[in-house]
């Protein structure tokens, strides 16, 4: 698992084949809510990016030396949560201080991303798929380009859906998900990449 | 008790996470490809609630309030992981079907709302019940929700084949795209009604505040905003002058 070719492979896959809103409907609720500006939406994406990469190495590291060193696997699911919960904290104090550019550009995100179940499917999906921590970081990574990607194009079609002449009860909601319905159809085009 | 029954059909009823408040929307649009599943993730998620919401009212004189969200956290995870064990030695297809979408209850809006709402600051017994009624509540729409596509999609109903030899399935409802047709059909379904109420002059507010709203509800008012939020009751703060959402009935709840 852990050579180049399929690491090319893998980034493929999590971020085209398989995205992870349109086909694996995780973190539905940044993707419907953030998605009304293309430029929300791309300082969402690259948040989601950085903390979502972030989150898989620090999971996958966590996992490999201390809850299989003392084989307490089981406890996978609270252990996550609650470091993903911390790690994201605590990235939010780190950027206030250090880097006060980048904090301000992607401040406002941070907290939106603690629940988003995102982050954590992807540390559990890495624990079930068996990926080494360097293929575990990569699933991350693309992943959250996944995400960006998709989010980025809803934002776009959204933009210029919005004054559109649209039946009422279809306004609003309805229309955003018929659209990501759409765009799920173009997705599954994907799978023949690989 | 009669309390007790009046929980059970305000979460099965008129609180209806799925159909009502629209909360929980991942796992309902990815685990209702057949009717089964919808029940199976329904049941499930029934279990986590009312153990949760139980020992959560139990130790709610207990746990202090600054640290009661990472609280509440561990006490769902650790019947989430509780329940996930049995599924994989008691029902492995189940837990196979579902994958990665049991440990990911525990990031289910519904289940950290009920805490936070209602089981934080209510006795055990109507918690307890709150909770098997918002699941079982859970578990119907899932289960409607899960039909529809599964009758659609391949013309079967809990595998046994329902439609005639002349209907040819429409395979996209089982798929991840059908998800998005049905529930963008149920929430015009929902502006629809909630139309007809406000028409009617009858109270709509209460409808739809996960994700038919305007979708920032989820994460400005519902998870993020109770992770967040300073006050615990301080509902009526800034931001909130739409009158909708999530924290609505957290009001609602503390009145009675």
């Amino acid at each position: 698992m852990e050579n180049v070719k399929d690491l090319l492979v893998l980034l493929v896959a999590s971020s085209l084949v398989s995205n992870v809103v349109l086909s694996r409907f995780l973190g539905l609720c940044p993707f419907l809510g953030v998605s009304k500006k293309t430029n929300t939406a791309a300082g969402m994406g690259v948040a989601v990016i950085f903390v979502i990469t972030l989150a898989s190495a620090v999971a996958g590291l966590l996992y490999k030396y201390v809850l299989q060193r003392f084989h307490v696997e089981y406890l996978e699911t609270i252990v996550f949560i609650l470091v993903i919960a911390a790690l994201v904290q605590f990235v939010e104090m780190f950027l206030r201080k250090v880097m006060p550019a980048l904090y301000k550009a992607l401040g406002v995100y941070l907290p939106l991303i603690t629940t988003n179940c995102a982050v954590l499917g992807v540390a559990l999906t890495n624990v079930q798929k068996e990926y080494g921590i360097a293929a575990g970081i990569v699933n991350g990574f693309a992943t959250a380009l996944g995400f960006t990607i998709a989010i980025i194009i809803l934002a776009g079609i959204r933009e210029k859906l919005e004054h559109n002449d649209i039946p009422k009860p279809f306004q609003g909601m309805p229309t955003v998900l018929l659209t990501a319905g759409l765009m799920a159809i173009a997705f599954c085009g994907f799978s023949g990449l690989l | 008790m009669n309390r007790a029954g009046e929980r059970l059909i305000n979460g099965i009823v008129k609180e209806n996470p799925t159909f009502v408040l629209m909360l929980g929307m991942c796992p309902t649009l990815a685990v209702t490809t057949s009717a089964m599943n919808g029940l199976g993730m329904g049941l499930t998620t029934t279990a986590v609630l009312a153990m949760s919401n139980l020992f959560i009212s139990l130790l709610r004189r207990i746990i202090p309030d600054r640290v009661r969200i990472p609280a509440f956290i561990v006490i769902i995870a650790s019947f989430v992981t509780a329940v996930q064990l049995l599924l994989e030695g008691y029902l492995p297809e189940l837990n196979k079907s579902l994958g990665v979408y049991i440990p990911l209850i525990v990031v289910n809006c519904i289940i950290l709302g009920r805490a936070e709402s209602f089981a934080y600051s209510n006795p055990p017994i109507p918690s307890l019940f709150d909770g098997i009624g918002m699941g079982l509540g859970f578990t119907a729409s899932l289960t409607c929700i899960g039909a529809v596509r599964e009758i659609l999609g391949a013309g079967e109903l809990f595998g046994y084949g329902l439609m005639p030899d002349s209907f040819v399935p429409i395979r996209i409802f089982g798929q991840a795209p059908g998800a998005f047709f049905v529930l963008a059909a149920l929430a015009a379904l929902q502006n629809f009604i909630k139309e007809k109420r406000r028409n009617a002059g009858r109270s709509y507010q209460k409808i739809g505040s996960g994700c038919s709203e305007d979708c920032t509800n989820c994460s400005d008012m519902g998870c993020a905003r109770r992770f967040y939020g300073e006050k615990r009751n301080g509902t009526q703060d800034g931001g909130r002058d739409t009158g909708t959402g999530g924290l609505e009935y957290v009001n609602l709840e503390e009145e009675e």
